[in-house]
């Protein structure tokens, strides 16, 4: 079997980016998807707040997803549904599963990699206490409320500001639950400031800044109860313990990019996102595999993933059609400074990009006043200013290509700094 | 009084402020003409949108997302819940059929947010 691109995963990233490599000439594309059905975590995402950048209308999670999936027909997109991908040689040669087919091996002649991200787990920021049912990644029990029709308790703890544990919050006080708190080791929220207000606010739930849970206990194998302290940095303090009778604790701690098969293929990995190193064009670093979406870097927002799979899939026409990774310019290597975690992309072939070249990244606190500054060495090429940055929100900046000529070949550190008073 | 309000109408989230003696000449925060609306409506009437899901048979999932077609007074959001889930429907359902007219006599229909 053999198909011009191969996209792995069909949730927004998927689905805008093997449309917008159709437009721009790919010859025979295919979407692999492993769940039943294409929209990939918007079809749990019942809440409105998305596309109002792309539509410019506040879309729920399906009605986005549907846009798109709407737009494939007739563009001669094939679709395999229910299909795992359990892995990509270097070659280019993907192998997936499925019930009616067996075992496949896909050859490509370009692959864009979309599997979104994974939950964060109790495991994985190791919770002490007991072992009782009734914690739940917030994912996991959006997908049970939301799609699935189960409830999944009655007195809830949330631990975890980011958007989802927020999202849950409300989700569950309207179908009926106690949400007795969300509970944020951080001293700000990770979510977005408008979920603070409409999930939090508008239902009297009160939000524990650094605060974490520190014990669990159960009764009869179900949780019954959680008790939660105040922290110094991420230390407990003694003698600060809150109680809970929750039979219910969710776990919004954070995603990580599912990145097993891009491991597999050789692909380069950035330790700071957990996605692959990419450049201007989303290329990872095996020619002719590209990235986008959560599986990249964390999204806080659908319409850049949407964006971003949009420039992969274009880039992925491209290098169908001139068969070449050739680097056209110069390529500048962007590496985070003072306050910022990581950049997106990593690299910029100067010879690629039109008047500017995008760059998205995250702070590492909360900024006031800030300046944005792009340097190589010590020389400042550019600068912006912000009123305001948080770690919940990804930055986008814009960086000139005269900027980017003017590096001369330099590595460049992108830095975030609070304006001296 | 002074009184401060998080916008919702957009991600930025704008962190708007008023004296609630003189809201509209006294507005600031709001980065554009919808954070105007929205704060004044705060002050006068609340409003929200309301998404939920509803009971459906014979489709692939057994709930299918639903939404208010527009904005409901906040103090409804419970009994609209209660409405919506009083309701069952059958497969098929198309992204936008109206599964309750003027609920509660909102003058805002409850309607599906995809085909099932
Ligand atoms: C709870 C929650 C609330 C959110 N709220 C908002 C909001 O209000 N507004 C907003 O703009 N954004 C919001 N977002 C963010 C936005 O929805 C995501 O950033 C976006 O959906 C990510 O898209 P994606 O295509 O990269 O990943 P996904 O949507 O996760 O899609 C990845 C797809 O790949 C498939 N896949 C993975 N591995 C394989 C494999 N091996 N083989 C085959 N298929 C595979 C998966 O099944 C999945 O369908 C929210 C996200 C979450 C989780
Ligand atoms: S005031 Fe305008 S920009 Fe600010 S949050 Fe509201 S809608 Fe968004």
């Amino acid at each position: 079997m053999y198909y011009d691109l191969v996209v792995i995963g069909g949730g927004p990233a998927g689905l805008a980016a093997a449309e917008e490599a159709k437009k721009n000439g790919a010859g025979s594309v295919l979407i692999i998807e492993r769940n039943e059905e294409l929209g990939g975590i918007l079809n749990q995402c019942i809440h409105s707040g998305f596309g109002i950048h792309v539509f410019g209308e506040q879309l729920t999670g399906p009605e986005y997803a549907k846009r798109f999936i709407d737009r494939l027909s007739g563009t001669g997109i094939e679709v395999k549904t229910d299909t795992m991908v359990i892995g990509i040689s270097p070659d280019k040669t993907v192998t997936a599963v499925n019930s009616a087919e067996g075992y496949l091996e896909i050859k490509a002649g370009a692959i864009i990699l979309a599997m979104g991200c994974r939950e964060r787990t109790r495991s994985s920021i190791a919770i002490p206490g007991e072992r009782p049912s009734g914690i739940f990644t917030a994912g996991t029990a959006q997908k049970y409320i939301n799609v699935e029709g189960y409830m999944v308790g009655k007195r809830v703890l949330i631990l975890g500001s980011g958007d989802i544990g927020l999202i849950m919050a409300r989700r569950l006080t309207l179908e009926g639950a106690k949400v007795l708190g969300v509970v944020e080791i951080m001293p700000y929220s990770n979510g977005l400031k408008r979920n603070i207000a409409q999930c939090l606010e508008d239902y009297g739930i009160p939000l524990y800044l650094s605060h974490t849970v520190t014990d669990i206990k159960g009764e009869n194998g179900r949780l019954s109860r959680v008790t939660v302290s105040k922290v110094n940095g991420f230390e407990p303090i003694p003698g600060t313990e809150i109680e809970f009778e929750a039979d219910t604790l969710l776990l919004s701690v954070g995603l990580v990019p599912e990145n097993e098969l891009s491991r597999s293929a050789g692909i380069e990995i950035d330790s700071r996102t957990n996605g692959a190193t990419v450049n201007e064009e989303m290329m990872t670093s095996v020619p002719g595999i590209f990235a986008c979406g959560n599986v990249l870097h964390v999204h806080d927002l659908v319409d850049f993933v949407t964006e971003e799979a949009q420039k992969a899939g274009k880039a992925a026409a491209e290098y169908l059609r001139e068969n070449k990774d050739g680097v056209s310019g110069e390529t500048i290597e962007i590496r985070n400074g003072a306050n910022v975690g990581y950049t997106v992309p990593q690299k910029i072939d100067t010879g690629k990009i039109g008047k500017f070249a995008e760059v998205f990244f995250r702070v590492r606190s909360v900024l006031n006043n800030a300046e944005i500054s792009v340097k190589a060495g010590e020389e400042i090429l550019f600068s912006k200013k912000r009123e305001q940055m948080l770690p919940a929100e990804m930055e986008k900046l814009i960086i000139p290509k005269k900027v980017l000529d003017a590096a001369n070949g330099r590595t460049i550190t992108v830095s975030a700094e609070e304006a001296e008073k | 009084m002074i009184k401060n309000i998080t916008c919702i109408c957009c991600p930025k989230g704008c962190l708007i402020t008023l004296d609630t003696e003189n809201p509209e000449a006294t507005i600031k925060g709001n980065a554009c003409a919808q954070g105007f609306d929205y704060a004044l409506g705060e002050l006068l009437h609340p409003m929200r949108t309301v998404s939920s899901t509803a009971k459906i048979t014979g489709a692939i999932h057994p709930r299918i997302p639903v939404r208010t077609s527009g904005n409901i007074p906040k103090e409804m959001i419970f009994d609209v819940m209660a409405e919506i889930n009083k309701i069952s429907v059958e497969s098929p359902v198309k992204c936008g059929d109206v599964l309750i007219e003027n609920v509660l006599s909102t003058g805002v229909d409850i309607i599906a947010c995809r085909d099932m």
